[in-house]
Order: structure tokens, then C-alpha cells, then sequence
């Protein structure tokens, strides 16, 4: 089967900024595909040659077996923005109007398609309003109907629940299995959330320009272990050189916390008592999440700001 | 194939309409400033300035300088939003959709135009009180003008607004280049008066030939054949499809 997205050793950068390096990756059609990782990570310039609005200094972004520098491929690819590209000024409908037009839809099957689409995400009632009064859910929600008026085979998201209420959060992603159920679009979304990634069927975690680690959800997360213990201390410098002392293992200080991944938390943490309780404001024992991956395969915070 | 062209930029060209007939302040904001200054300018220098060559008062002299001023300001309102609309706003979807870059530029440039055309007719009102003989000649080519004009301003908006990183930027552009395109271009006080390298400067302005043309036209009898006026149509004609070409090469360059 051929991908419907395949990057290839895709490098770039900004002046002397280095923003990715030599990334690969591949999204087979109908696939959710997350680009996961800090700001600054390289997550936004891979998204903006994605939507074939920047060439890659080297390396090639093939969309469906064409070059994403072609013209020809955006007319197959719908693009929702981090920022609202609609105007609040005009109607949903007009809106919509507008962009079957620069997709060359008019008359009758734009207005079928418009009806279509607003009927999917439960937004026909709300025809007539002009942007600026619905509420930000509403206005997400428009977004996903202007990228869908085409029929694009693959979607493209930055950052979609940024700036969103839980509810509306929810509601995003309900629209998303109404979307995949409905067309089977290809689905690609940058985010900076862990919760978000979660749901995609597999995810890239992008970090200072490198794609560092890249599987489903789940097999991710089984590569750090089964379980994650947090040590909440005054000296972690300290209570690492002890515990690797006791226990010989591997151990971690993120964000000013001691961390130890294993496959067995509670015999472990039993078998540390004695020298925790002297020195251990707060100690959690989890299962691993995307985060871990992340703080495992990079030795540093997801949430610490780079440079 | 030519539907496929026209569509998305007669699209773009309703979109300024629409959007500029819902926002009241718009239409007041680019004629209210000239206005003001055409009353305050026109009637402090009526009696101590008298032009070269015109015999009537500076409120004469200087009005088809404010229709130019009026067609500057129009332009420069409707491309400033341009600046942040391609990088967080509605030309966005734009710029990731099947749409020439010419065709874009062009439905921008041309809804502009439209607008910058139609506050300057609003102010052709005042005409009434002026001592100028209208006749169907040269309200036509003052017209013509008109259009040719808005046109060229609203590219060279567009072009500046394009490649400007903030509003504030832009203003700096409209203060130390755009203003003074037009101070220089005949509007304010003739060429011939001026100091030598200031006429030198002006006699290179593109849109001195403009500003000599709408004047011209204002005057215009049927009996004039007058090949400096084609001069300054040419000129003019020339300006805007310069100024066309630089907004849709600032499109095309590589995003940064």
C-alpha cells in the first residue's frame, strides 16, 4: 500500500537554527498520525511543509506519490489552522461559499457539499450567523468544515484544541470519529498535549529538530516499562547516587524530581522504604505515560522550554 | 481553465465588498482625514498661495490632491490587514488552497481598487463647490484616473503589507515613503515652485504623473488633444502593473 504521506530525510533550517534534521517518517491512509513534542521541537515547520507551504532545504515530503511542492497536491489536502482562518466578519455561510471557490466548487454541488458537511458537525442552525458571535467551539467546528468542503484525502491539524474549553475539547474529538467513520480521511495533527497524542492511532514525539521516537501509544509506552516511580526530595542529586547504590538501577532526575522507570514498582519501592521515608517529601508510583517516553529517550522535562 | 482562474479571485474581490460595507467606520475613516485636511489646508492657504499657472485658490488647487490622498488612505486600510491575515488569519486558507498567486493578488488588488474607486467618487460630491466646468470628457477620464490610480496604490500596499513583519512596521513605511510619495507628487504645492532637487525628486515620482494626470483631466474639454495627458496615462498604467508584478513576486518568494 502505498503511504498516503511520506517524508523522507527532511532537514531545514532558519537562518543558522537548525528546526529538523533528517526526519523520516511515513502515514498510511486512514491512519491518525500525531506529531507530538515541546514548542520549539520542530513540530510547526514540519506541519507548515505538510501544507506545502514551505520547501524543505533538503530531504522530500511526498502526499499521495506527489510532491508537496507541487500545486497540484492542494487541491487533495484540507488544512486546519492553530490560529482561525475565518473571517468573523462574513456568515458560516458565506465562508463556506468562499472557500468551495477556491477549491473551483460553485452553484449547486457547493451547495450540496455545504449543506453536507454542515449537517455532519451539527452546525446547519447556525448558517446565517456571522463568526464573530458563536462561541469557540462553534468556530473550531466551522474550521473543520471549511477543510472538508473539498473532500480532502488527507487532513492536517496544527495544534487543534489550543485555546479550547474542556467541553469543546471533547466535542472536537467526537467530530473527528464522526469524520473518520464518514470519509476514512487520512489525519495528521502537531500537538503539545499528551492527552491528545494518546489518541492517535501512532505518533512521531519530535524534540530539538529529531523525530526520537516514533510507534503507537502503547508500544511507546511499554518500551519504558511497566511502571514509573516519582520521588518528590530536597537533595534528588543525593537520593540518586543512593539509590543506584542500593538498588543498582537506573535513575533519573526531571524537572527537580528523581525518577526511576521498572518493571516491578512495588517490590521495588518496598525495598527502598528505609531510605525514602528519611528523605522523601512525596513518592508516586504510575504507569508510564508518553511523557515518560519522552523524558526517557531525551534525559530531559517535556514541559522545559529549549534554548 | 479561465473559470478555474476567475473564480477564486472574483471570490477574493467580493470578500472586500462585503467586509468593507459591514464596517461603517471604514467608510468614514478613509474620506473623514483627507476631508479635514482638505477644509483646513484648502482655506488657511487659500489667499498666501498662489500656484504657478492656476489662477484660482489653494481649496481648487489642492482638491485633486486629496482624491489621490483618498485613494492612498483606502489602500493603505484595506492591504494593513494583509500583514497579519497571512500568517494568523484568513489568507491562510488561501495560501494552502489551488489558488494561483496571481489570481490571490489580484482579487485582493482589484477589491481594494474597487473600494479605494468608490470613496473617491463619494468625494467628486464636492466638485459642486468648486468653479470647475464638468463636462462628460473629462469627468471620464478623471474617472479613468480614478481607477488606474486606486489600482496601483492598492499593489503597492499589498507588496509592502506582504513582506512587513508587524502593523508597526508598516506604519513606519506609510510615514516615511507612502506620505511622502504623495507630498511629493504635485498634490500639495507644484513642481516648479519647489526647490531644484526637490523637483528632481519629484519629477522621478511615478505618481507626480498621476496626480499631473487626474488634474489634467479635471479640466479636460473636448477640444484638448493633448498628448501629455497619454504621457500620464501611460505612466500611471505603467505604475500599476509594476506594482502588481512586485505584490505577486512578494507571493511567490519563499517563505522565510
Amino acid at each position: 500500500m502505498q503511504a498516503a504521506i511520506a517524508v523522507e530525510n527532511v532537514s531545514h533550517k532558519f537562518d543558522e537554527r537548525v528546526a529538523l534534521d533528517g526526519i523520516t517518517l511515513q502515514v498510511m491512509p486512514g491512519e491518525m498520525y500525531g506529531l507530538l513534542g515541546p514548542n520549539g521541537g520542530g513540530k510547526t515547520t514540519l506541519f507548515r511543509m505538510l501544507c506545502t507551504m514551505l520547501p524543505p532545504d533538503h530531504g522530500t515530503i511526498r502526499l499521495l506519490g506527489k510532491n508537496a511542492a507541487a500545486n497540484a497536491v492542494r487541491a487533495h489536502i484540507g488544512v486546519v489552522f492553530q490560529h482561525p482562518s475565518l473571517d468573523v466578519r462574513l456568515t458560516v455561510l458565506e465562508n463556506l461559499r468562499h472557500q468551495g471557490h477556491l477549491y473551483g466548487l460553485k452553484g449547486r454541488p457547493l451547495s450540496q457539499r455545504i449543506e453536507e458537511v454542515l449537517d455532519m458537525m451539527a452546525l446547519a442552525d447556525r448558517a446565517k450567523d456571522r463568526i464573530e458571535i458563536l462561541s469557540g467551539g462553534l468556530q473550531r467546528r466551522v474550521e473543520l468544515c471549511k477543510s472538508l468542503l473539498h473532500r480532502p484525502q488527507i487532513l492536517i491539524f496544527d495544534e487543534p484544541c489550543t485555546g479550547l474549553d474542556p467541553g469543546a475539547r471533547r466535542g472536537f474529538w467526537d467530530d473527528l470519529d464522526i469524520l473518520r467513520r464518514t470519509y476514512g480521511t487520512t489525519l495528521v495533527l502537531t500537538t503539545h498535549f499528551i492527552e491528545e497524542a494518546e489518541r492517535c492511532d501512532r505518533i512521531g514525539i519530535l524534540d530539538r529538530g529529531q523525530l526520537i521516537a516514533e510507534g503507537t501509544p502503547a508500544a511507546l509506552k511499554r518500551t519504558v516499562g511497566c511502571e514509573v516511580i516519582t520521588l518528590e526530595t530536597r537533595d534528588p542529586k543525593g537520593l540518586q547516587l543512593q539509590i543506584e547504590k542500593v538498588a543498582g538501577r537506573d535513575v533519573q532526575i526531571i524537572d527537580g524530581q528523581v525518577r526511576i522507570a521498572c518493571d516491578e514498582g512495588q517490590q521495588l519501592l518496598a525495598q527502598l522504604y528505609p531510605l525514602l521515608r528519611e528523605n522523601v517529601q512525596a513518592m508516586t508510583l504510575s504507569v508510564p505515560t508518553l511523557e515518560d517516553v519522552f523524558v526517557q529517550r531525551t534525559g530531559h522535562g517535556f514541559h522545559v522550554e529549549d534554548q | 481553465m479561465r473559470m478555474a482562474f476567475w473564480l477564486p479571485v472574483v471570490s477574493l474581490w467580493r470578500r472586500e465588498l462585503v467586509r468593507f460595507a459591514r464596517d461603517r467606520n471604514r467608510l468614514f475613516g478613509a474620506i473623514g482625514q483627507p476631508l479635514v485636511f482638505w477644509l483646513l489646508l484648502g482655506a488657511g492657504f487659500e489667499k498666501s498661495f498662489a500656484p504657478l499657472g492656476i489662477s484660482s485658490g489653494y481649496l481648487e488647487y489642492i482638491y485633486p490632491g486629496i482624491l489621490l490622498l483618498i485613494l492612498l488612505f483606502t489602500a493603505i486600510f484595506s492591504t494593513i490587514s494583509v500583514i497579519e491575515d497571512r500568517r494568523e488569519g484568513f489568507m491562510q486558507s488561501v495560501l494552502v488552497a489551488p489558488v494561483s498567486r496571481t489570481g490571490l493578488v489580484l482579487g485582493k488588488v482589484l477589491g481594494g481598487g474597487t473600494l479605494a474607486f468608490l470613496e473617491s467618487l463619494v468625494f467628486l460630491v464636492f466638485l459642486a463647490f468648486l468653479d470647475i466646468p464638468i463636462s462628460i470628457a473629462s469627468l471620464g477620464m478623471t474617472l479613468i484616473f480614478l481607477a488606474i490610480l486606486g489600482i496601483g496604490l492598492t499593489a503597492l500596499g499589498f507588496a509592502i503589507a506582504w513582506q512587513a513583519s508587524s502593523t508597526a512596521g508598516f506604519h513606519a513605511v506609510m510615514t516615511l515613503f507612502l506620505f511622502p510619495l504623495w507630498v511629493l507628487s504635485g498634490a500639495f504645492f507644484p513642481a516648479e515652485g519647489a526647490s531644484r532637487w526637490l523637483a528632481y525628486l519629484m519629477a522621478i515620482n511615478p505618481l507626480t504623473y498621476g496626480m499631473d494626470g487626474l488634474r489634467q483631466s479635471l479640466y479636460l474639454t473636448t477640444s484638448d488633444a493633448n498628448t501629455h495627458l497619454w504621457f500620464c496615462v501611460i505612466i500611471s498604467v505603467a505604475f500599476a502593473a509594476l506594482t502588481l508584478s512586485a505584490a505577486v513576486w512578494q507571493v511567490c518568494r519563499k517563505e522565510k
